[in-house]
């Protein structure tokens, strides 16, 4: 693939193992600055390995992940929806406004312009007036729209989706789409993990087809073909317990 | 008997039942919110651990002052209590081992060292103090300590409060933000420490995490809001300090375990009677219409 905007997140030979086995098996290459990227492939192909190492959040077994000048802190991150307690007792406001934390801080008066961009951003995906109400009100579509709010509040450059729309319905998975629409023409980078072929056939300009090994990355169309989805399904179910060391 | 021989002349007549009564309510007020963001975060057994992990430290103190010391046995527990929530901690992140499995071993081992300590020197009495406290013996300099340490507590609370809860609900994000949330979760176990140690001697080791878990259950059944659960907490626990000393004076029931049974009173009262208790089900549920 040929990046024709300069690059914002560079993989070069990434390996990340989980107890000596590969979840993601040397993977190298670019996502532009700017790019719509869903990372699809089968349970266990390292989709979500491979976004938490992006976040720092893993180490590298080997290989190089260059953020190309940005910090950590200027990506946005969406993890798994089940990792949070909805239950919480936090207001739908309370948990937007955590999205502009980089501006508030620690001690950092709350101003009214943040909770009027909180109320705008509550508006976007669709929850108008619900700031008051306590999160554990909300259903998980709803929770995962505030989730959404956070993210636009957060305003980052990167944005990167684990498995956005798991549990979620159509009608909310529409408008969630509309505002990742939105931030890719805004010229942000989206990276979202998907599972839905559709979806990504429809909303997704680039692809990074993952079974461990890379398989293909590049325009969908040329990436999501039948040929490559059946090596996808053969390589996913390897799993050797005496595998050799890998020499590269 | 009239109300005042019944809750005034107890604290009126000794100074030992008025030194007491203020332990307790400062205990109460500081241990309340700190159970409230312990059990948010799913810790409540971790407490728990934590208060026997206390132990080998505060008999450590004992040996070297010689008998029962507060300064003494309240720095050697302080020093256990941290150690052992720093370790199983960094346990934790390096191992297969979840929080609480490493906090259970760390803390039947750090029981057993103890009171092996405690009973090399001192006498069963001296035991059963450290283990169940003796809040009637509260002097002057113990009750500044109680005090200094319920006060360090909500002050250190308000000024954290933010980066704290927001660690609580979602410590994957504060690390994305670069919010330092690892800093205040360790603050936070200092805190939890902390309040052991000032429940530890009113009602020794084994007992002070239930002035922090008792009024956070009965909390959390009540207010819905962070700041409601915090306050419910700390009048429950303070409430049970006071009726608790009260029954314990007129029937002549050890005082530390009548207070944390006080607040199992109030716990169970909760359970039938709070908005979605058991009473209430018995009641017709009405619903709006949109």
């Amino acid at each position: 693939m040929k990046p024709v905007s300069p690059p914002v997140l560079v993989l070069d030979d990434v390996t990340l193992t989980y107890e000596a086995h590969p979840a993601v098996h040397h993977l190298s290459g670019t996502f532009a600055r700017g790019c719509l990227t869903a990372i699809v492939g089968p349970n266990g192909a390292g989709k979500s390995t491979l976004l938490k190492a992006i976040m720092g959040q893993l180490p590298l077994s080997h290989g190089t992940i260059d953020r190309c000048g940005l910090a950590i802190g200027d990506f946005g991150y969406l993890p798994q929806a089940a990792e949070l307690d909805r239950h919480f007792p936090l207001s739908v406001a309370d948990l937007v406004m955590l999205g502009a934390w980089r501006e508030v801080g620690v001690f950092g008066r709350v101003t009214s312009a943040c909770a009027e961009a909180a109320r705008q951003a509550l508006v976007a995906v669709g929850l108008e007036g619900f700031e008051f109400r306590s999160i554990g009100s909300l259903s998980s579509g709803q929770f995962q729209r505030v989730l959404f709010a956070r993210l636009i509040l957060q305003n980052a450059s990167v944005i990167i989706l684990d498995e956005p729309f798991t549990a979620i319905d159509a009608r909310t998975t529409e408008d969630l789409l509309r505002i990742i629409a939105g931030w890719h023409g805004e010229g942000r980078t989206v990276i979202a993990v998907l599972h839905d072929f559709d979806q990504v056939r429809h909303h997704f300009p680039e692809t990074l087809l993952l079974a461990r090994d890379l398989v293909g990355w590049g325009p969908t169309a040329s990436v999501l073909t039948e040929a490559n989805l059946q090596r996808t399904r053969a390589m996913a179910e390897k799993w050797d317990e005496s595998a050799p060391y890998c020499a590269a | 008997m009239s109300f005042s021989a019944l809750f005034i002349s107890p604290f009126a007549d000794y100074g030992f039942m008025r030194r007491a009564l203020v332990a307790s309510i400062a205990l109460g007020l500081g241990s309340g919110p700190i159970g409230v963001l312990l059990m948010l975060r799913r810790m409540s057994l971790v407490g728990d651990a934590m208060s026997h992990a206390v132990l080998p430290g505060a008999a450590i103190g004992f040996l070297i002052a010689g008998g029962l010391s507060l300064p003494a046995m309240g720095l050697g527990g302080l020093v256990a209590g941290l150690s052992v929530a720093l370790l199983s901690g960094l346990i934790s992140r390096t191992t297969v081992l979840r929080e609480d499995a490493s906090f259970a071993s760390f803390y039947l081992t750090s029981l057993a060292l103890g009171v092996l300590i405690v009973s090399l020197r001192g006498s069963n009495i001296d035991l059963l103090h450290v283990l169940f406290g003796t809040i009637l013996a509260i002097d002057a300099p113990a009750l500044y300590l109680v005090g200094a340490i319920a006060t360090f507590t909500l002050i250190v609370l308000a000024i954290v409060y933010r980066p704290l809860v927001a660690e609580c609900f979602d410590p994957g994000f504060m690390r994305a933000v670069g919010g330092h949330g690892i800093f205040y979760h360790l603050l936070f176990l200092f805190l939890v420490v902390l309040n052991l140690v000032a429940g530890f001697q009113a009602l020794g080791t084994l007992m002070s995490v239930g002035m922090m878990m008792l009024p956070a259950a009965v909390a959390q059944l009540w207010a819905r809001t962070l700041p409601g659960m915090a306050l419910v907490a700390a009048v429950i626990a303070a409430l049970s300090g006071l009726i608790g000393l009260i029954v314990s004076f007129h029937l002549g029931f050890a005082s530390g375990p009548t207070i944390i049974l006080t607040a199992a009173c109030f716990y169970v009262l909760s359970l039938l009677f709070c908005p979605s208790g058991a009473m209430r089900r018995l009641l017709p549920l009405r619903h709006r219409t949109g």
